[in-house]
């Protein structure tokens, strides 16, 4: 405490407070977006499903959520006698903080004059940025795994053992493709990150990762994301249809409440980082007028047409089956980001290598391919056997006595 | 724990004065808070008096320790009236599994993916299902013994009421079963409108299942174009009978009313809209990985096992077995109509759900044939003790007012004898056993519910599946409640 300079009187009034602004500023605009992001959804959703949506609370039912909300907070607090009281009601918390702190390191525009100062328009830009991304989205992962723990039923655990599973091993797969990036920006700063893909090859093409680093660690990432997030459809952890509610069918009132609150705001953050990490996140022609404000619109506009393909592809497609996921994190999703993490690396050192890489394993994915496949069918009778449950008996003759009384 | 264990055994074989005993124990324990232990003691003795009230019996599933080894085999999938030997192979053992390494899960009856209130138990490895038990009857409302009380006429509005999907099937099987008794002919036209109604029926209930099949598996998009198109149909029926559901609009004698003016262009309106709806259901369900492979291989039960569990409608058409009514009985006038009827191959969730969504192809060609062909006539049959005289007749005829006072006071003398009449419900076979003493009330009418008979089959295609897989088989399966505890 003694060293920090905010004590030691180095440092001004002006930064002080230019920081607790950026800091209220983020956190509301983050809330409000949330109110924004469900009402957007659910219009959104509604227009696909030849629906109408909520058109009652304000103009085009814009304050609906707002109306949700403090219905929820006035409901009774319920906390289930067989809970484990403390980590029940720590667990929503647990997935609210790291889904704000997740937008902080986030940049959204980029520098403004204030007093006298330069302030960026990003509420922190620690220099271990990334690693700081991948830190709270672990620690996400205790509030669902605590709240399905402590709730007591049966339920809420089997959704929050899905939750932990798939969070942790998506994990890998989205720190994966996240390295290819620091490997080619050589830090780990999202200010530098997105500092590095200004500019354009050739005046055509922006110099974002997604074109730097071919599309495939941008695809694998917002799948990985995706999973992440439980947003449909890897939402096997609040699977309604399966596991009720999922870890927080216990929970009631304000703590229901925001845990959703964490889920749509999770997803504004993570739409928002794909956009730093992958779509050059402020970057973007300016045309014409303050020169401030363009990054901040290019920046709304990316995540907001993220935002959009989430809520698309959840009126799209169906839940897929908790096997499934995990057989394509594991099987597919680690093995291609490393494959590509290895190349990208190569393509650093020297592009000869890169392009030797490149081939090596285009002819070993193909030849492994290959064997996977006439394995799989060489096995694919056995497997059907395999699908029942074999239970040992006993006592054969009994059955057979049984089974005319049964007739 | 061991003790609360066997006092709770000891509970579900109590009777209910033994239970109200020890709910005033618990009641009567003075100064809970500033005693820990016997307030935790009491807490267990009311949660196990809890369990005792709500236990259903030997319908539940128990323990592995308990259960004996028939039920065993029942819940994990064996179907018992076929020879073991081509079911089980004792080669293929290998595994025991403790009662420490699973879990007994209750899935209903407050469940969201149920179908109503059936309540599933099943015993768990991780999450993989190792028993199941459907446990029933949390709807029974005795449908059955009220069809005793009602007379002939009041019958249909009764049975409308079990399978809530197909209400038209229902009243038309319990008005064949009638009029087999009464042994009068129908005219062609009523025949035609029977046909033409319960077809559209079978339509809007497939439809309401490929919307809560889709809403299964997660596509919550599908559920609501499901919908969309059933009101299509629906809207029909509210125009032609008066209501949405629970129609009593087919009733012995005939259908209440003749069709309305501009019918056929209302039918013709939904033949030529549904096709284009199902090939876009098919681009969204069928062509999309993720629900291939969610349904594919999912559920599977073979032909034997559908036979031996007297599976019908489309679970027993997805093995391979091309067993249809309206085909194989013709009842109605479904031998003059030019049908096909849709097999699957493999008897998983997959294919119950392709042979549902060719059956919709199959009676909107059935629907189309029918306006074409559709007589003209009466639509009730023209048989004085059936049939109550118009109101005109009443004013000028003697006789028509003394069979219009019968009619309504007695109801229709149905003459003694017994009869099962069997139709092709959205579901299966729904049959009517009627039982006629020569009053104007049924001695007995019994329904062979499909839903009911269907039901069976659960632990044999939940067996080694997935909870996941639990939810889309249950789904597949396509159970209503009303019919199966009527």
């Amino acid at each position: 405490m003694g060293q920090d300079p905010l004590f030691l009187g180095h440092i001004s009034l002006g930064v002080v407070l230019i920081v607790v602004v950026k800091v209220l500023v983020a956190f509301v605009a983050l809330l409000v977006s949330v109110l924004l992001m469900i009402w957007f959804e659910r219009k959104i959703i509604s227009d696909m499903q030849n629906r109408i949506g909520p058109n009652r609370a304000g103009p085009y039912g814009i304050l609906q959520t707002l109306a949700d909300g403090i219905k929820l907070f006035f409901k009774e607090d319920l906390i289930p006698e067989k809970s484990d009281r403390f980590a029940f009601k720590l667990a929503p918390y647990l997935t609210v903080i790291p889904a704000f702190l997740i937008f902080t390191i986030v940049p959204i525009g980029g520098t403004v004059h204030i007093f006298g100062h330069v302030a960026q328009l990003q509420v922190a830009d620690p220099p271990i940025g990334i690693l700081f991304l991948l830190a709270m989205s672990s620690v996400a992962v205790y509030g669902t795994m605590l709240a399905g723990w402590s709730s007591g039923s049966k339920y809420p655990l089997l959704g929050s053992v899905r939750a932990s599973a798939q969070m942790v091993s998506y994990e890998a797969a989205m720190g994966l493709s996240v390295a290819a990036v620091v490997l080619i920006t050589g830090s780990l700063g999202t200010r530098d990150i997105v500092n590095s893909q200004m500019g354009s090859f050739f005046g055509i093409f922006p110099k974002w990762n997604i074109i730097r680093l071919g599309i495939v660690p941008f695809v694998i990432f917002v799948i990985a994301i995706t999973a992440e997030l439980n947003r449909p459809p890897f939402d096997l952890t609040e699977a309604e249809q399966e596991l009720v509610g999922g870890f927080h069918t216990e929970y009631s009132s304000i703590r229901f409440a925001l845990f959703f609150l964490a889920e749509f705001m999770n997803t504004i953050s993570m739409s928002a980082v794909i956009v730093t990490l992958f779509l050059g996140g402020p970057d973007g022609p300016n045309l014409g007028g303050p020169a401030w404000i363009w990054p901040i619109l290019w920046f709304l506009i990316k995540t907001g047409a993220f935002l959009f393909f989430y809520v698309w592809v959840r009126a799209a497609l169906p839940r897929l089956r908790y096997d499934q996921l995990m057989d394509l994190g594991w099987k597919i999703l680690i093995p291609i980001s490393l494959a590509w993490l290895l190349l990208v690396g190569a393509m650093q050192v020297s592009k000869v290598y890169g392009f030797v890489l490149f081939v090596v394993f285009l002819i070993g994915g193909s030849v492994l391919y290959r064997a996977v496949s006439i394995g799989r069918d060489n096995d694919s009778d056995v497997e059907t056997i395999t699908t029942f449950t074999r239970i040992k008996f006993n006592d054969e003759t009994s059955i057979e006595g049984s089974n005319e009384g049964d007739n | 724990m061991e003790e609360s264990l066997s006092s709770l055994k000891l509970l579900r074989q109590s009777d209910r004065g033994e239970l109200t005993m020890v709910k005033q124990v618990s009641s009567g324990s003075p100064n809970k808070a500033s005693n820990p232990s016997k307030d935790l003691l009491s807490k267990e003795v009311e949660i196990e008096a809890l369990a005792a009230e709500t236990s259903e019996g030997s319908q539940e599933m128990f323990e592995r320790s308990d259960t004996d080894m028939v039920e065993f085999r029942r819940e994990s999938g064996s179907v018992l009236r076929i020879a073991e030997g081509a079911i089980l192979d004792s080669s293929d053992i290998d595994v025991e599994v403790s009662e420490d390494e699973t879990m007994i899960i209750n899935m209903g009856p407050q469940h969201p993916s149920t179908h109503g209130v059936l309540r599933l138990m099943m015993e768990l490895k991780g999450e993989m299902v190792l028993r199941t038990k459907p446990v029933i009857g949390y709807l029974h409302t005795g449908m059955e013994k009220t069809a005793e009380g009602l007379s002939y006429i009041q019958g249909s509005t009764n049975v409308t009421r079990m399978d809530y999907l197909a209400p038209l099937h229902n009243e038309l099987v319990f008005s064949l079963a009638t009029e087999s008794l009464l042994g009068i002919d129908m005219p062609p036209r009523a025949t035609w409108i029977r046909m033409l109604m319960s077809e559209l029926n079978r339509l809007s209930s497939h439809l309401m299942w490929m919307a809560t099949n889709g809403m299964d598996l997660g596509s919550t998009s599908m559920m609501i174009y499901g919908f969309r198109e059933r009101e299509m149909v629906l809207s029909f029926f509210e125009k032609t009978t008066g209501l949405r559901m629970n129609h009593n609009y087919i009733r012995p004698g005939g259908v209440a009313a003749d069709l309305p003016d501009g019918w056929y262009d209302d039918v013709l309106a939904i033949c030529q809209t549904i096709p284009g709806r199902l090939d876009e259901y098919d681009e969204m369900l069928t062509g999309q990985p993720i629900f291939r492979e969610r349904t594919e291989g999912v559920g599977i039960i073979t032909q034997a096992q559908a036979i031996a569990l007297s599976a019908s409608g489309p679970l027993l058409r997805s093995t391979g077995v091309a067993w249809d009514l309206r085909k194989d009985i013709p009842y109605l006038a479904y031998d003059e109509v030019d049908f096909d009827v849709i097999v699957g191959s493999v008897g998983d969730t997959f294919d119950r759900f392709a042979v549902r969504l060719a059956e919709l192809r199959e009676s909107v060609r059935i629907i189309a044939q029918i306006i074409e062909k559709m007589p003209e006539g009466p639509y009730r049959t023209l048989d004085k003790k059936v049939t109550p005289p118009p109101r005109k007749r009443i004013d000028e005829s003697m006789e028509a007012l003394i069979h219009h006072f019968k009619l309504f006071t007695e109801g229709i003398h149905v003459p003694p004898g017994e009869s099962y009449v069997a139709v092709e419900s959205p579901r299966g076979e729904l049959g009517c056993y009627m039982v006629a003493d020569g009053s104007a009330k049924p001695f007995r009418m019994h329904i062979r519910g499909p839903s009911f008979v269907n039901l069976q089959s659960l632990p044999t295609m939940m067996a080694g599946s997935l909870i996941a897989d639990a939810v889309a088989i249950i789904s597949s399966i396509d159970p209503v409640m009303g019919e199966v505890d009527r």
